[in-house]
């Protein structure tokens, strides 16, 4: 009797507790739809959701596995009428279409308050503002097309600096072919082998090409001899590629620059993560080359939260704190360590970032060398057309004339 | 007739009423969905679905896509090759397992068992014992034979073969199950009479008993012809399209064009070309049962 006495006591002022709570302060629920799932991946994404809960928030994690099963997730929650607080896309054209049909909340306040028009690098800028207004948060950026090498790899095949120019590269393959070891290491996987193109299309042909053939989709540029010289250097890398490059993860390839049987690879700077796994230092063992001209472009990609229409007056203020919390330099740096990309904006101190994020700041502050990625410059399903297009160019005998045609029907029709 | 009708439908009132819940899924679940699919082939959806109206804009695009061209040839050829094979090995599977053979049950396990897998782990396993560097190959050169060559999944031409010979693996204890049923429902006077009749056993099996067993060749059939049209994890499993776009599918150009590349009018536009071809594919099933049935009556 005693004890149930005791129960409904308690009970009660249970209640009265957390009705009294709920008086004083709700806490801003805000659930966010994201794919990073992955160690290094899910530990970055804390910093965001530790940070949101100090400032008073409720950080509601929804993760999904899987890039696109997160994006359409999220998506079928906005058309659906329930949509999430926030939602991670790349850096990109992928949510433009439901900017259009007005399925956005814009974040115009918050940057404005903060000056993104200045910090903001112009063509992340230009990604997440449409007609004048922006809607969506950038939180990183990845320059998807450094070349990575072993220092142990390049000792071995007599090669005594990292290339600086495409000739010295070319040579270099050479040299480690001879020394028996996979010169290039290379997942046989479409985006990788995208990668590889893109990496050769800004190496070789340098950022106004770049932006001519996959931004303009300019028939000049398409059709000019620089462009046939991309797919002929392109072509020629194939046989500096193991025959069981086929399928290969991306993080497999890494490993064999880990285990210095592969020289060099085209890879993110997400590839930091593995060697850093690996105990492998930057100088020792390893070694990130941005681009192999002086004034290599360098591709902004990366990822940004978009935050799904809303009238609820709370969740907009939720929106709104999450912005604040997630362009926040200190929280930028935090983030950007764990994440292996760099931070958005230049005004942050880069002290404790890596040697290779410190170079990727210092390159990104020359507004001549910043380009966008190749998804902020064409539609999902076009790029698609031509992302198989290099595959195919790749693993089949395509001759150049085909190619050029199938670039000019991709990127014109 | 009206009459006859009422009291018809009175007496299985509670049989209609326990099919209702069914029926009303078929219609706006399953055809539901489909006439929407097909409606938005004729529109210019992109990650969104749009209610505008283009024509066959969607489908003059896909004819024009030599990826999907290749998905359809490389179909034509898994389609031949998988029903061809599969319908063969099992049907003499199950006549060898009915020659009273020790261990039947044995057998019957061993060969029905890679059809209780999951396509997606079927395709991982050929994956890994084809893959050069770890199986097969790389087994045989660790042996000593440093030229053993066996590169199905990595090499363009021969990659379709390798997911024909997984599908196969996977296909072929399906059919065997299914014909062993029948063959054990044969009535044993028909062996006897053949046997006084001196007709050697193949030809009883390929001219009296195979004939009587239509109704399993048929069911294994068309079994075997929807795993051919939805083939999908397979493929994403063992190659996932590569090298290049030498064995991709349909299905799999369906599913990057509707998740991967937001482009659900072109999507839509391939499934409902999948959708006809099936349709094509089952219509002599569906007129050879009817027609059956009427046979009968008669």
């Amino acid at each position: 009797m005693i004890a149930m006495k005791q129960m409904v006591a308690v009970s009660a002022i249970a209640l009265a507790a957390a009705t009294g709570i709920a008086r004083a302060e709700e806490p801003l629920n805000a659930e966010v739809i994201h794919w990073w799932t992955s160690g290094g991946e899910s530990a970055a994404i804390a910093v965001f959701a530790d940070a949101f809960n100090a400032a008073g928030g409720k950080w509601v994690d929804n993760a999904v596995a899987g890039g696109s099963a997160a994006r359409s997730a999220a998506i079928n929650r906005i058309i659906g009428g329930d949509p999430s607080t926030a939602a991670l896309f790349n850096t990109s054209r992928q949510y433009h279409e439901i900017i259009g049909e007005g399925l956005l909340n814009d974040i115009d306040a918050v940057a404005s308050k903060n000056d993104w028009d200045k910090v903001l690098p112009a063509p992340i800028a230009n990604a997440v503002k449409v007609d004048g207004k922006y809607y969506a948060a950038p939180v990183n950026i990845h320059m998807p097309l450094w070349i990575w090498y072993s220092v142990a790899a390049l000792d071995k095949a007599g090669i005594d600096k990292p290339p600086e120019t495409m000739e010295q590269f070319l040579a270099d393959l050479d040299k480690l072919k001879a020394a028996g070891i996979i010169p290039l290491a290379l997942g046989g996987q479409r985006w990788q082998e995208n990668s590889l193109f893109s990496a050769v299309l800004t190496n070789v042909g340098g950022a106004k090409l770049w932006t001519s053939v996959y931004g303009d989709k300019d028939e000049a540029a398409i059709r000019s001899p620089e462009f046939r010289k991309v797919i002929e250097t392109f072509v020629s890398l194939k046989p500096y590629v193991d025959q069981a490059s086929q399928g290969r993860n991306w993080n497999d390839a890494t490993a064999l620059l880990i285990k210095d049987e592969a020289g060099f690879q085209v890879m993110g700077d997400w590839a930091k993560g593995e060697f850093k796994q690996a105990n492998k230092e930057i100088g020792k063992d390893y070694g990130c080359i941005p681009g192999l001209r002086p004034d290599a472009p360098y591709v902004l990609g990366g990822d940004v939260f978009v935050f799904p229409k809303t009238d609820d007056a709370e969740q907009v203020k939720a929106q709104h704190l999450l912005v604040e919390i997630m362009t926040d330099p200190d929280v930028q740096v935090k983030f950007n360590n764990l994440k292996g990309s760099i931070p958005i904006r230049s005004d942050v101190d880069v002290s404790s970032l890596d040697a290779c994020a410190q170079l990727g700041m210092k390159i990104m502050s020359d507004p001549a060398r910043q380009v966008p990625d190749a998804s902020q410059m064409m539609e999902e399903f076009v790029y698609g057309s031509v992302q198989d297009i290099v595959t195919e160019l790749w693993n089949t005998p395509m001759t150049v004339d085909q190619a050029i045609d199938r670039f000019e029907k991709a990127l014109k029709g | 007739m009206g009459a006859e009708f009422t009291r018809h439908v009175r007496r299985n009132l509670v049989a209609y009423i326990a099919l209702l819940p069914m029926a009303a899924v078929v219609i706006f679940a399953y055809l539901g969905t489909m006439a929407w699919s097909v409606r938005l082939s004729f529109s210019s959806s992109k990650l969104l679905p749009r209610n505008d109206f283009v024509g066959f804009a969607q489908y003059v695009t896909l004819f024009d896509t030599s990826r999907w061209l290749t998905s359809l040839g490389n179909l034509a050829v898994i389609a031949f090759f998988f029903l061809l094979i599969c319908f063969v090995l099992g049907c003499l599977l199950a006549i060898f397992i009915d020659q009273n053979v020790r261990a039947e049950s044995l057998f019957r396990t061993v060969f029905l068992y890679p059809y209780a897998m999951s396509f997606v782990v079927a395709g991982l396993i050929w994956q890994w014992i084809l893959n050069p560097d770890l199986g097969i190959q790389a087994t045989m050169r660790g042996f000593g034979f440093s030229g053993f060559v066996l590169d199905w999944v990595v090499n363009p031409r021969m990659v379709l073969y390798a997911v024909i010979l997984a599908t196969v693996w996977h296909g072929s204890g399906l059919v065997m199950a299914l014909i062993l049923a029948g063959l054990r429902g044969i009535d044993g006077e028909i062996w006897r009479a053949t046997r006084i009749d001196g007709i050697p056993a193949w030809r009883v099996y390929l001219s009296i008993v195979l004939p009587m067993l239509r109704p399993m060749i048929i069911t294994s059939l068309v079994l075997l012809s929807i795993s051919i049209v939805k083939m999908y994890d397979v493929v994403v499993a063992m190659t996932n399209g590569g090298p290049g776009t030498a064995s991709e599918v349909p299905a799999k150009f369906i599913m990057d064009n509707l998740f991967e590349r937001a482009n659900i009018g072109l999507a839509t536009a391939a499934s409902t070309v999948m959708l006809i071809t099936v349709l094509l594919v089952m219509a002599p099933v569906i007129y050879s049962q009817y027609f059956r049935k009427s046979g009968r009556a008669a």
